[in-house]
C-alpha cells in the first residue's frame, strides 16, 4: 500500500509509525506525509487513532506512563521521536491547538505572551506588536483590542479558541495541530475557525482531527481516513470525498457507520 | 385512604420530626456557647484590652502581649507551613501522582491530619524545647506549621486535581517546562482554592492550645523574643479561665470573644474565596 506521498512538498514524513497504550497496539504501521503549506484532515470513527497520531507529532503522549511510539516521524529529515530530539524546540516548531478552549488564567495579551517569553526576550513594544499581530492573524484583534487587561477566559468559546489559535501562532511555528478546534463550539464559531484555517495555510502547514466530515471536505487539501489504527486510505480529499478507492472508505463518508 | 398511603404519610412526618428536633438539639448548644461567648467577651472588651499587658492576680490588666505573641506564632506558622505544604500539594498533584511513595505520603498525611494535636505539641518539646532548655515563641511557631502542614498539603493536592488537563497540555504543547506550567498556569487556576486551604489552616491552629502549653508556654510580660516563653492567647485563656479571680475570667471571655470572631472572618473571607474558586470550573 502506497499512499503516503502527495505530489508536493511535505513537511512531516511519517514513516512506519506504531503506537501502544500500554499492551494496546492503538496505531498500526502508519505512513504518510504531511504537505507543505496546506491542511491535511485526519478522519474516522471515534477510537480509531486520529488524536493519538496528531498527538504523536508534538510527543504530547509523553506526558502519561505506558504511552509509546514507534517508528519515524520526520521533521527535516530528522526524528521527532528520538530521545535526542529537545523537546521544547520541538513544540516551538510544532503548536498544538485542543478540543475544548484552553485560555490561560491571565490576560489575553499575557495569553499570547506566555508563549511568546518562553522563547525570546522582547521589549514591551515588540511584545505589543507580536500580541497585535498573532490576533490579527487569528482573526481576533478587532474583537479584543480594547481589553486586552481582561481574563481570557471572559470571552466568548469561539473567542476563546481563536485566541487559543493565536496563541499557537504566535511562538511562530511551522506546523500547527488542531485537534477537533471546533467540535465544542456552535455553527457560527465553526465558520469563523474554518475561515481561518483557510486563511492560516498560507503561512503553516496545518493537520486538523475532525469527527465532521463535511468539516474535513471544507477545508482540507489532503485528507486521511483512518479506521481500527490503521490508514485506510490517504489522498487529496477532492478524491476521498468523491470517488474514494477503498470500499470502507466509501462506507464511512456515506455514513454507513461511524 | 389506601393503608400504605397511610404508612408513607406517618413515616415522612416521623422522620421530618425527628431530624427537625435532632438539628434544633445541635444548634442550640452552638448558639448557646455563641451567646455566651458573645455577651461575656463583650462585657469584658475595652481599649485597654489591646493597650495592657497580662496582670498579676488581683489587678486589672489587658491582653496586648497575648494578642501581638499570638499573632506573631501564628504568622511565623503560616510563614513555615504554606511553603512547604503547597510544595508537597504539588509534588502529590503533578509530579508523583502515580508514584508508589506518593500513595504513602497521602496516608500519613492523611494520618496527620487527625492526629491529637497534644501529641503535636509532644512531639515540637521533645524535639525543640529540651534541646534549647527552655520553651519558646519559636517551638510554639513550630508545633502550629506541624498541625497547619497537613491541612495545605491536602487542599493544595485537591485544588491542583481540578485543573483541567487540556490546560497544562496546552501550557506544555507552546513548549513550556513544567515548572512554569506549574507556577504560571496551574498556580493561577487553583489559587483561590489554594488560598481558601491556607485560611482554614490558619483558622484551625488560631485556637490550638494544647500544642502551645508545652512549647510557647506563656509569658506574663511584653515580647516578642522568639527564642522566649511567649504569651499567646488560647494559653492564657486557659490559665485564667482557671484561675480563682473575676478579673482574669473577664480576660479569658474577652480572648475567647477575639479568637471566636477571628474565627469567623477567616472562615468567611474563605468561602468567599471558595465561591470564587468553584466559578472559576
Amino acid at each position: 500500500m502506497n499512499n503516503t506521498a502527495p505530489a508536493v512538498a511535505s513537511r512531516i514524513q511519517v514513516r512506519n509509525l506504531s503506537f501502544y497504550y500500554g499492551q494496546y497496539h492503538a496505531l498500526k504501521n502508519i505512513n504518510l506525509d504531511v504537505a507543505t503549506h496546506k491542511v491535511t484532515a485526519f478522519i474516522g470513527p471515534s477510537g480509531c487513532g486520529k488524536s493519538t497520531l496528531l498527538r504523536t507529532f508534538n510527543r504530547m503522549y509523553e506526558l502519561y506512563p505506558g504511552q509509546r511510539a514507534e517508528g519515524e516521524i520526520l521533521l527535516d529529515g530528522k526524528n521527532v521521536l528520538s530521545p535526542r530530539t529537545d523537546l521544547f524546540r520541538l513544540r516551538a516548531r510544532i503548536g498544538m491547538v485542543f478540543q475544548k478552549p484552553t485560555p490561560f488564567p491571565m490576560s489575553i495579551y499575557e495569553n499570547i505572551a506566555f508563549g511568546i517569553r518562553l522563547y525570546e526576550k522582547i521589549g514591551k513594544s515588540a511584545m505589543d506588536e507580536r500580541v497585535e499581530s498573532a490576533l490579527q492573524q487569528a482573526a481576533l484583534w478587532n474583537e479584543v483590542k480594547d481589553k486586552l487587561k481582561q481574563s481570557g477566559m471572559s470571552l466568548s468559546g469561539g473567542q476563546q479558541q481563536r485566541l487559543c489559535i493565536a496563541r499557537a501562532i504566535a511562538v511562530k511555528p511551522e506546523v500547527v495541530l488542531l485537534d477537533e478546534p471546533a467540535s465544542a463550539l456552535d455553527p457560527i464559531s465553526t465558520l469563523k475557525i474554518e475561515e481561518l484555517i483557510y486563511e492560516l495555510k498560507k503561512n503553516y502547514t496545518l493537520v486538523i482531527v475532525t469527527h465532521n466530515m463535511q468539516q474535513a471536505a471544507r477545508v482540507s487539501d489532503f485528507t486521511a481516513f483512518m479506521y481500527l489504527g490503521e490508514l485506510v486510505e490517504f489522498a487529496e480529499t477532492n478524491a476521498i470525498f468523491t470517488n474514494p478507492s477503498k470500499k470502507q472508505t466509501e462506507d464511512y463518508i456515506t455514513g454507513r457507520y461511524g | 385512604m389506601d393503608w400504605r398511603y397511610l404508612r408513607r404519610r406517618t413515616l415522612n412526618i416521623l422522620s421530618l420530626t425527628g431530624s427537625v428536633v435532632a438539628t434544633v438539639f445541635g444548634l442550640v448548644w452552638l448558639f448557646w456557647i455563641l451567646w455566651t461567648t458573645f455577651s461575656l467577651g463583650f462585657a469584658a472588651l475595652s481599649l485597654t484590652l489591646f493597650q495592657e499587658n497580662t496582670p498579676a492576680p488581683g489587678s486589672t490588666g489587658g491582653l496586648a502581649n497575648a494578642i501581638v505573641g499570638s499573632l506573631i506564632m501564628v504568622g511565623l506558622a503560616t510563614a513555615i507551613g504554606t511553603p512547604i505544604g503547597v510544595l508537597a500539594g504539588t509534588w502529590l498533584a503533578e509530579y508523583g501522582k502515580r508514584h508508589p511513595l506518593a500513595g504513602a505520603i497521602r496516608f500519613i498525611n492523611d494520618i496527620l491530619l487527625s492526629a491529637p494535636s497534644i501529641i503535636i505539641g509532644l512531639f515540637v518539646y521533645e524535639m525543640i524545647v529540651v534541646r534549647f532548655g527552655h520553651f519558646s515563641g519559636l517551638a510554639g511557631a513550630c508545633a502550629l506549621a506541624i498541625i497547619m502542614l497537613p491541612v495545605v498539603i491536602r487542599t493544595t493536592e485537591e485544588m491542583l486535581k481540578l485543573v483541567p488537563n487540556p490546560l497544562r497540555e496546552a501550557a506544555l504543547a507552546l513548549g513550556a517546562p513544567r515548572w512554569k506550567m506549574i507556577s504560571f498556569v496551574a498556580y493561577r487556576a487553583a489559587l483561590s482554592g489554594i488560598l481558601t486551604g491556607v485560611l482554614l489552616a490558619v483558622a484551625r491552629i488560631a485556637g490550638e492550645t494544647a500544642p502551645l502549653l508545652f512549647t510557647a508556654l506563656n509569658n506574663q510580660f511584653w515580647s516578642t523574643d522568639l527564642t522566649e516563653p511567649m504569651a499567646n492567647l488560647p494559653v492564657v485563656i486557659f490559665q485564667f479561665a482557671m484561675s480563682p479571680y473575676s478579673e482574669w475570667h473577664a480576660l479569658a471571655w474577652a480572648g475567647s470573644l477575639l479568637i471566636t470572631l477571628s474565627v469567623l472572618a477567616l472562615s468567611i473571607f474563605a468561602r468567599i474565596l471558595a465561591r470564587k474558586a468553584r466559578m472559576e470550573h
